[in-house]
């Protein structure tokens, strides 16, 4: 039964894009709440730099040393970006913009220049293809489960052990980074690695949903969690349900439609961060309205006279 | 020989051109984002024309440079909207804002790029350049819409020079004055948007991005000043421009959208090393000079004031180039009169004692 499932290719794509999101949106709800969301935009873009170095120096496309790779190069455009910003002569944001154009163009040009004898192209990195994801797979059990499947559930796994590991930490380094530090929890040190495990996450979800889709991944049902939830477990489990539900129905939706499944799969994310946004119980702008309005019609109280 | 042939080749001179177009009308516009802290606003915007680029292939199908500029120029300032929408209403951060609606905007696009292609349409070739650029596919026509666009934007700037730079610099200021500041803070947006446009054929989405900070990055180093930062930005804009469209073409197969960039990079890095006043290379060498100032100063004192105290005999102060040095400036001299032989045979001059006595003196008024 169970192998049948899985030869059939809807299952292994829902699975893989359902842990793609679990696996992002758990790194991506701390960057979501320290406001360094586009550090997984510059990470996502300069990590084609990482792919085409590790390429050349091991010659080897996946696996772990291409995921250690990408942990380094994410490290490297942290680095990168806070030793500009530390000039004082540029501000973080265009730090950021000045790095990962950078990173990403030499890794193109690299591309460019070794382009006979390598199978990268900058068109799968960045786009991906969770269609194909079935036609790689690996024996697990006498099962054939594809590849990212594995990849995925290796990355949830990792970034979860490390959250579950450090959580009373990292909880405090994210809502007060001073008492952190004088805790002595290396807040920065707890980031640095939380920065690698979304470098590494990205490789691994590349070839399922490609760089940019990534983004989505990581930021969205985490910020749709934190319009839902005042609760850092709750938005955990909220961002790995909207991961699940957008998989779902990007898939299907995608099929009936013929067109980029990856990429309906992220449209859904952000269908489901409108909902968050409008329709949230407690900071949805629905919501707010209702509150005002029924503010504006309770019988207003005579002053107490004196 | 080579340089003429390639001034009179037809698509070199195109490219550059281009490239011009998109230095002239980035680097002024990106100085603009970049002060107003929104530097990624410009990558929020490139990758949101995106579907703004397949919307108008469908509706027109075809890969009109015309319908392209409207439509993403119409999904660009959406995500913007959007963005400021989701930060303005909720407590979602400027950071989650961006990154959730670069996202989703791309993501609709390859989308729509999908869509297209399962349509299967003839004439669909060359939509994906605009992921990466393809500076070399730019037509004389394109660049006649990129010229008015670039024409059209920096007069508009110039006319409403007083109030973006007014809201770019104090808005509340402006506020009180009465200007619509919300109008002046979307137009600058928008036009923003109109720059990401022209970058489109040359650089593409991605490299887009960086177009938009690094010359006015690197401007801001050179000048104090908003229309010195602009000049100086669109200098900048042009001479990557130029010079990336030439390597590419020398080089023959390396894209020239990463060539532009990283040629802009490296003016940035110049930039941050070197520009007067700002430069960190000036500002190495005046900490040296200070310190080595320092050093000069603790010596004389020392040999001033404790030339009998052997706990601080001048010869830990200072290497004997420091020593050297001094001597060539007049102030100590071997072997003088009353020299101890803690000092190392070294003692002051005349004119050291007056630099001493200076140094002392200025020493104590800083001390009481």
């Amino acid at each position: 039964m169970m192998a049948e499932l899985l030869t059939t290719t809807a299952l292994p794509i829902m699975l893989v894009g359902a842990m793609v999101g679990i696996a992002s949106s758990a790194v991506g709800t701390f960057l979501v709440l320290r406001g360094n969301s586009m550090l997984s935009d510059a990470i996502s873009h300069s990590i084609v730099f990482g792919i085409v170095i590790v390429w050349l120096l091991t010659k080897q496309q996946s696996g772990p040393v291409q995921l250690i790779g990408a942990a380094l190069t994410g490290l490297l455009t942290v680095l990168l970006t806070e030793a500009l910003a530390s000039t004082k002569r540029v501000k973080q944001d265009t730090a950021i913009g000045l790095v990962f154009p950078a990173l990403f163009s030499i890794g193109v040009l690299l591309l460019n220049i070794y382009a006979n004898d390598v199978h990268i192209d900058t068109h799968t990195v960045l786009l991906g293809e969770i269609g194909f994801v079935w036609l790689d797979t690996l024996d697990i059990f006498g099962l054939p489960i594809p590849q990212a499947l594995v990849s995925m559930s290796v990355m949830t796994l990792l970034n979860y052990a490390f959250i579950g590991l450090f959580y009373k930490e990292l909880k405090l380094a994210t809502f007060d980074p001073a008492l952190a530090k004088t805790f002595g929890f290396m807040p920065s040190i707890l980031f640095y690695v939380l920065l690698m495990l979304t470098s590494s996450t990205a490789v691994a979800a590349f070839d399922a949903v490609g760089a940019v889709l990534f983004i989505a991944f990581a930021i969205v049902p985490a910020s749709a969690a934190y319009l839902l939830t005042d609760r850092l477990w709750m938005m955990f489990i909220i961002g790995a349900l909207i991961s699940i539900a957008s998989s779902i129905s990007g898939y299907y939706l995608a099929v009936y439609l013929n067109v980029s499944i990856g990429g309906m799969m992220a449209v859904m994310t952000g269908v489901f961060l409108m909902l968050a946004f409008l329709a949230g119980p407690r900071y949805g702008v629905i919501t707010q309205l209702v509150k005002r309005q029924r503010a504006r019609q309770a019988p207003v109280e005579p002053p107490p006279s004196v | 020989m080579v340089w003429l042939e390639l001034l009179s080749d037809y698509t070199f001179q195109n490219v550059v051109m281009g490239a011009s177009l998109l230095g002239l009308i980035s680097g002024p516009l990106g100085c603009f984002a970049v002060l107003r802290r929104q530097s990624l606003l410009g990558d929020a915007i490139s990758h949101a024309a995106l579907p703004g680029i397949c919307l108008s292939f469908i509706i027109t199908g075809s890969r009109d440079i015309g319908g392209i500029i409207i439509g993403s120029l119409i999904t660009g300032s959406a995500a913007a909207l959007i963005m400021l929408m989701l930060t303005r209403l909720s407590r979602l951060k400027t950071d989650a804002g961006l990154g959730a609606c670069l996202s989703i905007f791309f993501a609709v696009g390859i989308v729509l790029l999908t869509y297209i292609q399962s349509t299967n349409n003839a004439s669909q070739g060359g939509l994906e350049a605009f992921l990466f650029g393809q500076a070399a596919a730019t037509l004389r026509s394109d660049l006649w819409v990129m010229g008015s666009i670039t024409l059209v934007t920096l007069l508009l700037l110039a006319v409403f020079w007083k109030q973006a730079k007014l809201v770019t610099f104090d808005a509340e200021y402006a506020r009180t004055l009465g200007m619509p500041i919300t109008v002046i803070e979307a137009s600058l947006t928008a036009m923003v948007a109109l720059a990401v446009v022209v970058g489109l054929q040359m650089v593409g989405v991605i490299l887009m991005a960086a177009m938009i900070v690094a010359p006015a990055a690197a401007a801001r180093q050179w000048s104090r000043h908003l229309g010195g930062m602009l000049t100086i930005a669109a200098g900048v804009g042009i001479v990557s421009g130029v010079s990336g469209a030439t390597i590419s073409t020398l080089s023959r197969g390396l894209a020239t959208g990463p060539l532009i960039v990283l040629t802009a990079t490296a003016i940035v890095l110049i930039s941050l090393a070197l520009a007067p006043g700002r430069g960190l290379l000036w500002g190495v060498i005046k900490h040296y000079r200070q310190k080595s100032a320092l050093k000069k100063q603790q010596l004389l004192y020392a040999l001033y004031k404790h030339s009998a105290d052997p706990s601080c005999a001048p010869s830990t102060l200072g290497s004997r180039r420091m020593f050297n040095k001094l001597k060539q400036q007049g102030y100590l001299t071997r072997s003088p009169r009353g020299a101890t032989p803690s000092d190392g045979g070294w003692g002051l001059t005349a004119q050291g004692q007056a630099e001493a006595r200076r140094v002392v003196a200025a020493f104590e008024e800083l001390a009481s």
